[in-house]
Formats: structure tokens, C-alpha cells, sequence
């Protein structure tokens, strides 16, 4: 009970938070090259976290993030494109998002049927191929524009909704994570053979993970559409995949608060970097390295962030002051 | 202990960018008001691709707009005020284009924008300039959609369609061709866009479509598309692709599949590169294509341009820094006719301009696109030969 009452703070708390940036956003206190700079954070948490609950707490190392939010970018466009339906613009976003996830979560689904029976890199691989095949299939479909790709979205994203989807997505995570599913998908990440001989359904549970991770990228691609107001199947190469991948593996595999905070650490360096021009890549590809080569199990290795732990933290500081 | 110094690190350098991000504000708001006031000098941004994938096209771009500065500088600047370039790299993708236009817009007040080079990079950043009321001169995007966004988007470069037509027509007068072939990536809508003008215009012109086969960018092996193409026996061949792929394809064309001498390969802006040479070899030679301008046109621009290009880079420019510059100049000259530095004048004057460019005389018809004339390049020995100017 008190353990619900403290999550639902939180939550609060963070959903404060985020009404009260987006006011200042608003009241333009706060400019758009800001506000974008912020709703692509919250983007990349949605996708990194997401990520995390294949690669990090299930342990199957996935390389097709990308195509899944293609599938649920093009999907929840068409939805507010091409098919349109009258109705208030939040609605109709809301709608396309779902849809996007939903549509992202069955190919999840498909896709992982048969992969995640493979382990490893022959599952790196096969999702690697999957991703280029999502995009191939775009780059080929007139009907959402075919290589010239999809213009005239409408900017329905705005700051307050990928952040709040961002915490829906954290906060979903985490409860699976703490559900009994989500113990299964650890005990398969730590080792699959004794989880099976536990009577695990090893395959269930890693789809299931998959299908979740999907859906969620699904909906953080319909989140990026509507924000760049474009889609074009070159936005989702692999390349893609590898920033998210990197950003999960940066945090901590299996740390969500890890992958939070990379994916806002990134975005941020990436933005802040702006003023070395070219060198900009470079600089950023070096700070990856030296982050690596000293903390290779990542920012926050398998650990979360907590209230707890903060508050455990200023205890421990006390008493050794003492 | 150290862990608990990493997590630490790590929650002030987030910290740290919530503090940036509220707290550079105030400093900022008074400045807000005039956009490209009357003092200092007038800030004009720049999105353009100086990494990934496309960066050759957007380092040569820079270099002219670079030079383009200076040499405004060097001359007073304009309306008694220097000119400032803040040049933002968008890694050649979509999204970095969006926030960079944004960047620009709010954190560097620029009064106009030059760029960016892809069309799927300019119809990103596009909508924020429109939105801001900022005019956007793109240099080299030329699907017709981008300034289709609204009344604030411009470009240097002669849109797609226009290519297609002037290779067909070429085709017909000039080759006296009847049969022609027809090879597309599938993978590019320029190619693709390129290859449906030619159809139709040819087909018009009296001409037929023999054969018509597509492949994909990074295909090496050409043999089999090519085998069906001469089999179809045709006059002439448009190939609209980049330089990388038409260079395998001429010189399996030739040295594999035996192409008779007379069938001539047409292609357009996309073959301008030396590499194209070095893919093809001799199997170049004979060959035409399309660009937006050649370094052997006699205009005094051009001349001008490319001897101070030389001097400044040793090397000879580009049709993308060719088209970069006369960007630049657009603005530029729409600056001291408008006689003011405010966005909206500028646009206002934008609309009017009439500019003898490197590239040709540039005006701009209804759709804010550039009514000019395409150059024909024969290629002979390996080198790029200026073969004749089409108007529109």
C-alpha cells in the first residue's frame, strides 16, 4: 500500500513536472528550438526504454527498433494523413498513436515468433534484416509516397505529449519489470536454461517482451512523425537503431532509469555540441568512447534510481558525517 | 563508492542541462523583439549536410557560401552592415534539419535562411521557416514539393521535371533518337521522378519507350538489365541515377555487354562527379547529361566565379557550389533591394529578383521556383565538355 502511494507520487510529481514545462513553453518563456530539443528527449526515452525491455531486461540482444517505429510512424501518419477522420486534432492524434503501436506491436509479434528462437547474434542479425526489410517495403509503397517518403503531416506533437507517453512508457516498464512476467523475462536474460528447467515458457516471454518493446516504438514513431512533420524511409536506417541501441547500453543494459538518462544526456550533447560544427560527431563519438572504457557496464550498470535510494543516500551521508 | 560518484555526475550533468535550458532565458528575452534589428551585423543561417551521407555535396556548398560572405564583407557588407553566416550541420538527416532550422530561427534570430541540399532534409526544415516567417532559399532540392510548403520557401535550382524534359527534348532535336530506353533506381525518387518527364516528353515528341528496367542504389552487377536493354535495341539510354551507379553501369555497358557505338547514355545533375570517371573509364566518353551548369560557360559570373573559387580552394567548383553561391546571392540581393533586413521584406523582394547568377539568369515564376537554362555536357576523353545551353 505505502509502496502505491509512493509510486503514485511520483508519478504526480513527474507529470507536474512536465505540465509545468510545457506552460512555460506556452507562455513562450521557453522557445521552440527548446521545446523540440525537449520533446525529441522524451522521444528517445520512449524508444530507449522500450529498447531496454528486449536488449536489457530480457536479455535478446535486438537490432530492429527503427523498423518498428517505421511501422508505427507510417502507420498513425496514415491515420492523420490519408485517412483523416473529422474529429478534434488530439483525438485523431491520439488515435494514430495507438494505432502506429498497435500495428508496430504485431509485426513485433510476427517478427519474433520465429527470431527469438535464435540467440545472440544470429537474433541480432535476423532483426538487423528486418529492419532493412520494414524500410525496403516503405521505400516501395506508393501509396505513402513511395522513396520521396510522406510531407504535409500535420505538427500535432508537442512537448506535453511525448512526455507524458514517456512516463506512461517508464512507469509500464518498471511495473512489468516488478510483475511476475517480468521476473520470467530476467530469469531468461540471466541464464535461459535453468529458466526453462523452472518451467519458464522461454519463448512466450521473450515474444511477449518483444511485442511490448515494439508497440511502444510504434507509438514513439508516430511521436517523431507528427514532430518533424515528415517521414521519409532514410530516417529509419540502421543507423537509427544503433543511436537507440547506444543509448541503452550507454545507461546500463537493464537499467531503465540508465536509459532515461542517456537518452536525455544524448540528445542534450548532441544539441550542445552544435557550435563545434563538423567536429561535432567526433567529439560526441569520442566522449562515447571514453565513456565506455570507463564504465563499460554503463552509466547505472543494472541499478535504478530511486526515491529510496536518494533517500538512502543523504542518510548514509549524514551518518558518515558523524 | 565510485558508482555512487558516476550516478552523481550523472544527475548534475542532467541537472545541469535543465538549468541551461530555463536558465539562458532572461538573458534572452529582450532580444527577442526586433528580428534582424538595425545594429550589428545581419545574421543569415545556413542548414546544410557538412556530415553523413551526403557531405561532399554540403562541404562544396559551404566552401562557395563561405566565399560568398567574405567577398560581401570585403565589400562593405550590405546596407552599411556586415553579414554574418551561422551555419548549422544537419548530418544529412531529416530531424537535425527540423531542430537546426529551429535553432537558427530562435537562438540566432537569423533573418533568412540558405539551404539544405536533399529535398527530404529542406521539406523538414521548410515548415518551421514558414511557420516563423523566415524566407528559405534551398540551393540544390529540386522535388518540386518543397516550395510547395508556402510563400516563404524559394530555391536556385531548376526542379526535376524541367531535367527530364530537357533530356527528352535533347534526345529528339538534337540526337534525332526515336527508340529509347529507360533504366531507374528504384530507390530514389529522384530518379524515379526524372524517368516519368522523360517518358512522357519523349513519347510526345514522336519518340517510343523500347525497354524500361529498374535496379537498386548499391547494385554492382549490371549485366543482365543491360543484356535486355541492347536487346530492345535503342537509339538512346536515360540513366537518372547518381554518379556511383551510372559509372558501373557505362562500363559494363561497354567492356561487358558490348554496347554498340552509337547508343548514346543520357543522365542529369546526378553524374556530375570525377568519380564517374574513374568507375567508367573510357566507357564515359560519347555520353550526355543535364546539369545546372558547367565550368566552361563563357558568362562573366561563371568566369568570375571560378577563378576566385580556384584561388581560394585550388580546385574547380562544383554545380552545387555553383548553386550554393548564387544562393547566397539571392539573398543578398534581395537584402539592399528590399533596402531593410526584415524577414518579411526580404521574401517580399525575393519574389522580384532578377539575378545574373553563376548558374545563369536567375527569376522566379508563380511557384517560387527558378525559371533558367540547363547546360548539355558531352563527356569526351574523360573530361566534362560544355556542349550547349537549353532554355526553358
Amino acid at each position: 500500500m505505502a509502496m502505491n502511494k509512493k509510486k503514485l507520487l511520483t508519478v504526480a510529481a513527474a507529470m507536474a513536472f512536465g505540465v509545468a514545462i510545457q506552460s512555460l513553453i506556452w507562455l513562450g518563456v521557453l522557445n521552440a528550438y527548446y521545446a523540440q530539443v525537449l520533446t525529441t528527449m522524451s522521444m528517445f526515452i520512449i524508444l530507449a526504454t522500450s529498447l531496454n525491455l528486449i536488449n536489457g531486461i530480457t536479455g535478446q540482444f535486438s537490432l530492429g527498433h527503427a523498423g518498428f517505429a517505421a511501422v508505427g510512424g507510417y502507420f498513425s501518419a496514415i491515420i492523420t494523413t490519408r485517412i483523416a477522420p473529422p474529429l478534434p486534432g488530439p483525438i485523431v492524434f491520439l488515435v494514430s498513436l495507438l494505432v502506429g503501436g498497435l500495428v508496430a506491436a504485431l509485426a513485433g509479434f510476427l517478427i519474433g515468433l520465429p527470431t527469438l528462437r535464435l540467440r545472440g547474434d544470429y537474433l541480432a542479425i535476423a532483426t538487423l534484416g528486418f529492419g532493412e526489410i520494414i524500410r525496403v517495403l516503405f521505400v516501395n509503397w506508393k501509396f505513402v509516397g513511395a522513396a520521396a517518403g510522406m510531407w504535409g503531416i500535420p505538427g500535432y506533437t508537442n512537448f506535453l505529449w511525448a512526455y507524458a507517453i514517456a512516463v506512461l512508457t517508464v512507469l509500464f516498464i518498471v511495473n512489468f519489470m516488478n510483475s511476475s512476467h517480468g521476473r520470467a523475462c530476467v530469469s531468461i536474460r540471466e541464464d535461459e536454461i535453468a529458466a526453462e528447467t523452472m518451467g519458464i515458457n522461454t519463448t512466450r516471454y521473450k515474444v511477449m517482451a518483444f511485442t511490448f518493446g515494439a508497440f511502444f516504438a510504434g507509438v514513439a514513431g508516430g511521436i517523431f512523425a507528427h514532430l518533424i512533420r515528415l517521414l521519409h524511409p532514410q530516417s529509419f536506417t540502421f543507423m537509427f537503431s544503433v543511436e537507440i541501441l547506444l543509448m541503452v547500453v550507454l545507461g546500463g543494459l537493464g537499467s531503465i532509469t540508465g536509459s532515461v538518462a542517456a537518452a536525455v544526456l544524448l540528445t542534450f550533447l548532441s544539441e550542445a555540441l552544435r557550435q563545434f560544427a563538423e567536429l561535432r560527431m567526433v567529439i560526441y563519438s569520442l566522449m562515447l568512447i571514453g565513456i565506455m572504457l570507463f564504465r563499460p557496464q554503463g552509466l547505472f550498470g543494472t541499478k535504478e534510481l530511486s526515491v529510496d535510494m536518494l533517500a538512502g543516500m543523504k542518510s548514509k551521508f549524514k551518518f558518515s558525517k558523524n | 563508492m565510485k558508482r555512487k560518484s558516476f550516478i552523481l555526475i550523472a544527475m548534475l550533468l542532467i541537472a545541469s542541462l535543465l538549468v541551461t535550458a530555463c536558465g539562458s532565458k532572461p538573458a534572452e528575452a529582450p532580444a527577442a523583439a526586433p528580428a534582424g534589428g538595425d545594429e550589428g551585423p545581419i545574421k543569415i543561417g545556413g542548414i546544410y549536410p557538412l556530415t553523413g551521407a551526403i557531405a561532399t555535396f554540403g562541404q562544396s556548398s559551404k566552401k562557395a557560401i563561405d566565399m560568398a560572405f567574405e567577398e560581401v564583407n570585403a565589400n562593405g557588407g550590405l546596407l552599411g552592415r556586415k553579414v554574418e553566416l551561422v551555419m548549422e550541420d544537419n548530418k544529412s538527416a531529416q530531424a537535425d534539419s527540423a531542430t537546426a532550422a529551429q535553432k537558427l530561427i530562435q537562438q540566432d534570430k537569423v533573418v533568412a535562411i540558405l539551404g539544405a541540399v536533399a529535398s527530404s532534409n529542406s521539406l523538414a526544415a521548410a515548415p518551421i521557416a514558414q511557420e516563423a516567417k523566415v524566407p528559405m532559399v534551398s540551393s540544390s532540392s529540386t522535388n518540386p514539393a518543397v516550395t510547395e510548403v508556402g510563400d516563404y520557401i524559394f530555391r536556385a535550382a531548376f526542379i526535376d521535371p524541367f531535367q527530364g524534359q530537357v533530356m527528352a527534348n535533347f534526345a529528339t532535336n538534337d540526337l534525332k533518337a526515336v527508340k529509347a530506353a529507360i533504366m531507374t533506381d528504384a530507390n530514389s525518387d529522384y530518379s524515379i521522378g526524372l524517368a516519368n518527364v522523360f517518358k512522357d516528353v519523349f513519347t510526345k515528341n514522336g519518340g517510343s519507350i523500347v525497354s524500361e528496367v529498374s535496379f537498386v542504389s548499391g547494385d554492382t552487377d549490371f549485366n543482365a538489365i543491360l543484356t535486355t536493354v541492347k536487346n530492345a535495341q535503342p537509339d538512346v539510354v536515360f540513366v537518372p541515377s547518381y554518379y556511383d551507379t551510372v559509372g558501373l553501369i557505362l562500363n559494363q555497358a561497354k567492356n561487358n555487354v558490348g554496347f554498340p557505338e552509337n547508343v548514346t547514355f543520357l543522365g542529369a545533375d546526378g553524374w556530375d562527379s570525377p568519380t564517374l570517371f574513374e568507375l567508367a573509364g573510357d566507357a564515359a566518353n560519347g555520353h550526355y547529361f543535364s546539369n545546372h551548369y558547367s565550368p566552361d560557360v563563357d558568362s562573366p559570373e561563371a568566369k568570375k566565379f571560378i577563378e576566385a573559387f580556384k584561388a581560394k580552394y585550388n580546385e574547380t567548383p562544383d554545380a552545387l557550389a555553383a548553386l550554393a553561391y548564387d544562393t547566397a546571392y539571392m539573398v543578398f540581393e534581395a537584402i539592399e533591394a528590399a533596402g531593410s533586413a526584415d524577414s518579411t521584406a526580404i521574401r517580399d523582394s525575393l519574389v522580384k529578383i532578377d539575378l545574373k547568377g553563376v548558374t545563369g539568369a536567375i527569376k522566379l515564376n508563380e511557384k517560387r521556383d527558378p525559371v533558367k537554362s540547363a547546360v548539355v555536357i558531352k563527356i569526351e576523353d574523360q573530361q566534362q565538355k560544355y556542349f550547349t545551353t537549353v532554355n526553358p
